[in-house]
């Protein structure tokens, strides 16, 4: 029997070097091992530098805002547009929203203070989450996602057919022209509107507890001006000035930068959505603690 | 000619010593991260004429322009427009200067959210007090010379390319300017629509006596429009001069580049 013929050896040509090969000339290994560490730590590093570098980013694109909002010219109609978009066009969503997380958040405490027969402090409980987080942190996120997508969207699809080049070519500053009125818009309307949803909240719960839980009108009233302060508000209306300006900045940083077609729009958007929601949340807690220690929370 | 080398600069103030030239620039070097797009590049754009940049895509012509606006700083290397070294001019002389040139994007760039009228209107608005009546004549004086009569009310969706095109046209025009840039205005387009914006380069130039610079690998419509042919390759221009001496360059690459693209021309090296 003819043995079969030995296979070609052309696949294992390109393979691994057996051991006991020609070796690398003297002086290489050190020099690739080098790379190799260096790219090591640079790839272990690299979510810590990207983060870095989109933070910077951001505190860049906010610098360059501001240091444009002295300067002359000033474009009232671009203000007063960023305003309407953000502030016109996300107020019925925010009452919607504001109206039913008071509602809900009355439902739930006057069935947590009935077990201790004291329904009546639902109210004051209910006005203090509403003033100090649920507005101010709910008004953001819808804001988010509203305002913050759709600024991303527009800028972005600006910067990928090059009109935001085109603006520059005509001597128009992009930053001052489309990033400064929308910032500043945020951080005027975001405090009206977590206000509004603030009051909206508080008719709501008081709908719920009044109107279908038979809670006495004077004590659920009188219960809610001994509890509530007018520092809550304050807080609140502090919190909502920063998420306005949180949320449209990231929006607008995520379009201004957008790169890579459609698709780069569409990751923009996204990343614009998700690094605000998540920045909300996070700074939330950073900020109650600050303001909680300079305006008087309760002591501890 | 084939490597023909810019005219070299001794002088402090280049244009002063010879008004030929609208823009000059010299030693042009330009690196995005590890890759480098241009490489002490030396060149030169003669005034009043039809000056077309050509290359392979990815070459660096619309890297090139965009220093000449100074919307991109380069490493190294100067460009002077007007005896005016344009890196060296601070933020409010620059935002001026920039109103020397006007530019026609690839595809337009016009503002969707505005409609032809108001895209046209909006360096007026920004860089000059002219009622809105005077604004309204000079858009529509600029529109009618485009044949664009119209299509004030139109927004840019509801325009062909060609017609787009006409439209960024009109607006870099609005304002006057000396020195017109197309970034490859035939891109994307059919050949009657070529031939079409050709003819508004020509006439554009004509009308207006600006000078333009042109991008563009699209060597029928090159040699249509060019007085003055300059070829990037290498990071660097490997050959400048008219269109007849761009024809009849010995320099394979050049010639490979114009024989490729389907252009040969009759007593063409090689022809």
């Amino acid at each position: 029997m003819a043995e079969p013929a030995p296979e070609p050896t052309a696949a294992a040509a390109p393979g691994p070097a057996a051991p006991g090969a020609a070796p690398p000339p003297p002086g290489e290994p050190e020099v690739a091992l080098g790379n190799a560490v260096w790219i090591g730590v640079k790839d272990a590093f690299s979510p810590i530098t990207r983060f870095l570098d989109v933070f910077g980013g951001h505190l860049m694109l906010a610098g360059r805002a501001f240091a444009w909002l002295p300067r002359r010219p000033v474009r009232t109609a671009n203000y007063l547009e960023a305003a309407d978009y953000i502030g016109v066009g996300s107020l019925p969503i925010v009452l919607l929203v504001g109206a039913f997380t008071g509602m809900v958040m009355s439902l739930q405490s006057v069935y947590a203070f009935r077990t201790f027969n004291l329904e009546s402090y639902a109210g004051g409980v209910t006005a203090k989450a509403l003033a100090l987080e649920l507005s101010p942190v709910l008004t953001a996120l819808m804001l988010a996602g509203r305002a913050g997508a759709g600024i991303a969207t527009e800028l972005g699809t600006m910067r990928i057919t090059e009109q935001i080049d085109a603006l520059e070519s005509m001597a128009v500053n992009p930053v001052q022209f489309l990033v400064l009125p929308r910032v500043v818009a945020g951080m005027i309307v975001g405090p009206m509107l977590s206000l509004l949803s603030f009051i909206v909240g508080m008719a709501g719960a008081y709908f719920v507890a009044v109107v279908i839980q038979g809670i006495d009108h004077g004590q659920y009233v009188a219960n809610v001006k001994s509890i509530l302060t007018i520092s809550d508000v304050a807080q609140g209306v502090i919190k909502s000035v920063v998420f306005g300006m949180l949320v449209i900045l990231i929006g607008c940083y995520q379009g201004y930068n957008a790169s890579g077609g459609g698709r780069g729009v569409g990751l923009g958007t996204t990343r614009a959505v998700v690094t605000a929601s998540a920045s909300i949340l996070i700074l939330d807690y950073f900020l109650s603690d600050l303001l909680l220690s300079i305006m008087g929370g309760p002591a501890t | 000619m084939s490597g023909e080398a810019a005219p070299a600069v001794t002088d402090e103030n280049p244009l002063a010593a010879d008004p030929r030239w609208h823009i000059r620039v010299r030693g042009l070097t330009k690196r995005f991260g590890d890759n480098l797009v241009l490489d002490h590049l030396d060149y030169d754009a003669e005034r009043g004429k039809v000056n077309v940049i050509i290359g392979a895509s990815g070459a660096g012509k619309s890297v090139l322009v965009k220093h000449m606006m100074c919307l991109l700083r380069p490493d190294s290397g100067s460009i002077w427009v007007d005896g005016t070294d344009v890196f060296s001019l601070a933020p409010r002389p620059l935002a001026e200067f920039r109103r020397k040139f006007g530019l026609v994007f690839q595809f337009a760039a016009l503002f969707d959210s505005l409609s032809v009228e108001e895209n046209c209107a909006f360096p007026l608005k920004e860089h000059t007090k002219k009622s809105k009546t005077e604004i309204r004549d000079i858009v529509n004086d600029r529109l009618s010379a485009l044949g664009l009569d119209g299509t004030q009310r139109k927004y840019p969706a509801e325009l062909s390319g060609g017609m787009r095109k006409r439209v960024g046209l009109a607006r870099a025009l609005v304002l006057d300017p000396e020195i017109l840039i197309f970034d490859e205005p035939t891109t994307g387009l059919d050949p009657i629509a070529t031939r079409n914006v050709d003819e508004m380069i020509l006439g554009t130039a004509a009308r207006y006596k600006v000078t333009s610079v042109v991008i563009s690998h699209d060597m029928a419509s090159v040699f249509r429009i060019a007085d003055r042919i300059s070829m990037i390759h290498n990071r660097k221009i490997l050959a400048s001069g008219t269109a007849d001496e761009i024809r009849n360059d010995t320099d394979p690459r050049v010639y490979e580049f114009i024989r490729t693209s389907g252009v040969v021309a009759a007593g063409g090296a090689g022809a």
